[in-house]
């Protein structure tokens, strides 16, 4: 169809013992998140459970050995995210630097760069945040304005980031900044460069902001003359819009982009059974699941093969976003508000708030069908 | 029957493309719905050994499995299925299973309760009892009732069936409901083909129709709602394929989520794609001769047949529900997976 395909995959011949280890280790570690622990799923951040996943090899699973990684397979890594994802585990202290960080050094970084944060990435011990989004450059992101001059021995960093997931929590940012001004508006494309930025360093102030369920998740980052080192650019000087866009494949392919309401379905089910309309919408959404889930393997297989599905991973990120949003709305038509027990409804209650943060962060539904109906030949 | 036969079926998919892409179009849908048996094609069709495709290469055939057949009949979708050829396939699948040698020529696939498509050009009829019982049927003589779909207009007929020819007992991973599942099946994969035309003629008719000085295609509301249609017709496609290769490792009864799971889906995308292509069409798309409604009508049949979404997601969740919350993702992420340790 228009050049998107979607070719069936299967999990890897390890994938059943791979989650019997790790159903046993969540049992465990998970014996008293809370509901909105669970709700919060990817954007949780526990550094003591990050840390034990790290030590248990589930971090840096694809990266080579010498750079702490495991060198297991692109679908095993897949595994391990889907479970995790399933009982919404708290793994945001882990989740960006696996995820595009680590693999981002791993591709253009330096061999120093390589040495000093792939391996603890990889222990869970180094947390990333992503630095992209602007007070004034939201789906416009290379409208951006924070600059890095040049200056002898590194960069001078002044600007403003904005709605940064766990900034406040973490040790590094992933930045994407202006390195040469824009002299032509249609160029603006140009001139960006990515940074590797230690969050403590001097002119940074980092400010939570609350979000609507009056938890710290995102921030706003000031910088004010931050000096950062020349060693901390990530590839090529002018090449950040480029390098950035390609890490929106992995950004956006992951089953993260289906999967944050299903814990609330899991923890609900058992309470649905006396409801007549019951069936009919859980088998609707199950129906949904499995194919999500394959459109979402069918992604991670293509990276696997070294391909770069980017406009699949969009594809399958807007159809999921919308199923993990609906699923808290069809579950809410079913549940009785007086009957259901407190934790469920709790779960409920924190998923239908966060939910509308699913078709916002890593690209709004609208920016996302923009991309697709390109892909359709729309223009 | 082995799951995927590569090099078959790409040549198989070939063949049914080109010929289709040939001999058939609107014009011939239309003949058909006024109820002439497009016999030209069908010997085209028989001539590629398509009706025995399924069929086991000692009984004749060509020793396809349900995965390739999915394929197939997503192809016979994309041009709108003027031939009940899917039903052929699937009947002379069981009727080989059960033990029973194929006839050639058409055979109709009777799904309980439901009008026979073309059952008054079929040569054999096939049926499948509570007890797994597969039946060979002559149709020389059956005293069909002629009746056709609604919206799909599609001949469809109704008879009672005698003392048949033929009988046999199929396996059990074909089972009982064998018929309604294959029927359930290669609607879907029909659907998931007729979503592939429809989005295409909406995607060629925005990029050509012009309004306010530009392609209508050049509107955002437009853009988000092809959008919209395409990822539809995507989890279609994934829907029905992740079916057919769940009925070839497992057999029909052994894929009955998957082939639930791809009937929802196909129908659920049938009802939105339909819609978001007859508004990007506007009145033009309304009108008898555009070719759309040639592709909406039937798939708001399909939808229909052998079971529509609310009845398999029933099922499923039914099923779901009896299991429990602790099993639901245990059960999600493990049906291929122990048949492949298997
Ligand atoms: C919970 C949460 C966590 C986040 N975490 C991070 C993070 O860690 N790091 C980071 O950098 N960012 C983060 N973001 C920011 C996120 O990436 C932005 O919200 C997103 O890119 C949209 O930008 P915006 O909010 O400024 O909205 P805007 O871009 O102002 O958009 C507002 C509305 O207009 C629509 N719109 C805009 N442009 C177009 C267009 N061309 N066509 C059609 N419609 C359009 C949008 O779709 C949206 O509906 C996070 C956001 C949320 C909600």
């Amino acid at each position: 169809m228009a050049g998107l395909r979607f070719d069936l995959r299967d999990t890897p011949a390890t994938a059943p013992a791979l989650r019997a280890e790790l159903r046993a280790f969540l049992a465990e570690a998970g014996k008293d998140w809370s509901p909105m622990v669970r709700a919060y799923s990817w954007m949780g951040f526990d550094r003591e459970f990050s840390r034990e996943v790290g030590r248990r090899g589930w971090i840096g699973m694809t990266w080579p050995k010498a750079y702490g990684g495991h060198e297991r397979s692109a679908l095993e890594r897949y595994v391990v995210l889907e479970e995790m994802l399933a009982v919404g585990a708290p793994v945001g202290a882990h989740w960006i630097g696996d995820r595009q960080s680590g693999p981002l050094i791993l591709r253009l970084g330096t061999e120093e760069q390589r040495r000093e944060f792939l391996p603890r990435i990889a222990s869970g011990e180094l947390a990333f945040c992503i630095g992209l989004s602007e007070p004034d450059s939201g789906s416009d992101l290379a409208s951006l304005r924070t600059r890095a001059e040049k200056v002898p021995g590194g960069w001078r960093i002044n600007g403003r980031k904005v709605w940064t997931t766990n900034a406040h929590l973490c040790d590094f940012m992933i930045a994407l900044l202006r390195t040469s001004p824009v002299t032509d508006p249609r160029k603006k494309h140009q001139g960006l460069s990515q940074f590797l930025i230690d969050c403590r360093l001097s002119g940074i102030t980092i400010r939570p902001i609350l979000d609507l369920a009056g938890e710290e998740g995102f921030n706003e980052v000031t910088f004010d003359n931050v000096f950062v080192p020349d060693n901390m650019l990530v590839g090529q000087e002018g090449a950040g819009w480029e390098q950035a866009t390609a890490e929106l494949a992995f950004e956006r392919s992951g089953p993260e982009r289906y999967l944050s309401s299903l814990p609330l379905l899991i923890a609900a089910l058992d309470d649905l059974r006396a409801e007549p309309a019951a069936p009919e919408v859980v088998g609707r959404l199950l129906a949904r699941a499995a194919t999500l889930r394959q459109m979402s393997l069918s992604v991670a297989g293509m990276l696997q093969d070294g391909k770069a599905p980017a406009r699949e991973a969009a594809l399958v990120k807007d159809a999921g976003n919308d199923y993990e949003q609906a699923l808290p709305e069809k579950l809410r038509d079913l549940l009785d508000p007086i009957r259901t027990p407190p934790q469920v409804q709790e779960m409920l209650g924190y998923i239908t708030m966060v939910a509308r943060s699913y078709s916002l962060r890593g690209g709004t539904r609208e920016i996302l069908r923009g991309i697709i109906a390109r892909q359709l030949g729309l223009r | 029957m082995s799951e995927t036969n590569d090099d078959l079926r790409g040549i198989l998919l070939e063949q049914v493309e080109r010929l289709l892409t040939d001999r058939s179009g609107p014009d011939l849908l239309r003949v058909a719905e006024r109820g002439e048996w497009p016999a030209a094609l069908w010997e085209e069709v028989e001539a590629l050994g398509l009706p025995l495709a399924l069929v086991p290469e000692a009984m004749g055939g060509a020793g396809l499995g349900w995965g390739d057949a999915v394929a197939v009949w997503q192809v016979l979708g994309r041009h709108g299925a003027p031939l009940p050829l899917a039903g052929s396939m699937a009947a002379a699948a069981l009727l080989a299973a059960a033990g029973i040698t194929p006839p050639s020529g058409l055979i109709a696939l009777v799904v309980p309760g439901e009008a026979v498509p073309w059952g008054r050009q079929a040569g054999h009829v096939v049926t499948v009892d509570n007890a797994g019982q597969v039946a060979l049927h002559a149709a020389a003589g059956l005293d069909w009732q002629q009746g056709r779909s609604l919206p799909g207009r599609e001949p469809a007929d109704r008879a009672s069936f005698g003392t048949p020819q033929a009988a046999g007992r199929l396996p059990d991973r074909l089972g009982p409901e064998a018929a309604l599942r294959a029927g359930a099946l290669l609607h879907a994969a029909q659907i998931a083909g007729a979503l592939e035309a429809v989005l295409a003629m909406a995607v060629e008719y925005a990029n050509t129709r012009q309004q306010f000085g530009r392609p209508i295609g050049a509107f955002q509301a437009v853009q988000q709602q092809l959008a919209l249609c395409a990822a539809e017709v995507a989890a279609a496609g994934v829907a029905v394929a992740q079916a057919g290769r769940a009925a070839a490792r497992r057999g029909l009864a052994g894929a009955e989520f998957e082939i639930a799971s791809a009937k929802v889906v196909a129908g659920e995308a049938a009802g939105t794609g339909a819609a978001i292509a007859h508004q990007v069409h506007a009145a033009i798309g309304f009108t008898d001769e555009h070719p759309l409604h040639l592709f909406t009508r039937r798939m708001w049949s399909w939808r229909d047949a052998c079971g529509a979404e609310r009845f398999w997601a029933r099922r499923i969740g039914q099923a779901a529900l009896a299991r429990g919350g602790a099993a639901l993702w245990p059960d999600l992420t493990a049906r291929d997976e122990t048949e492949i340790s298997a």
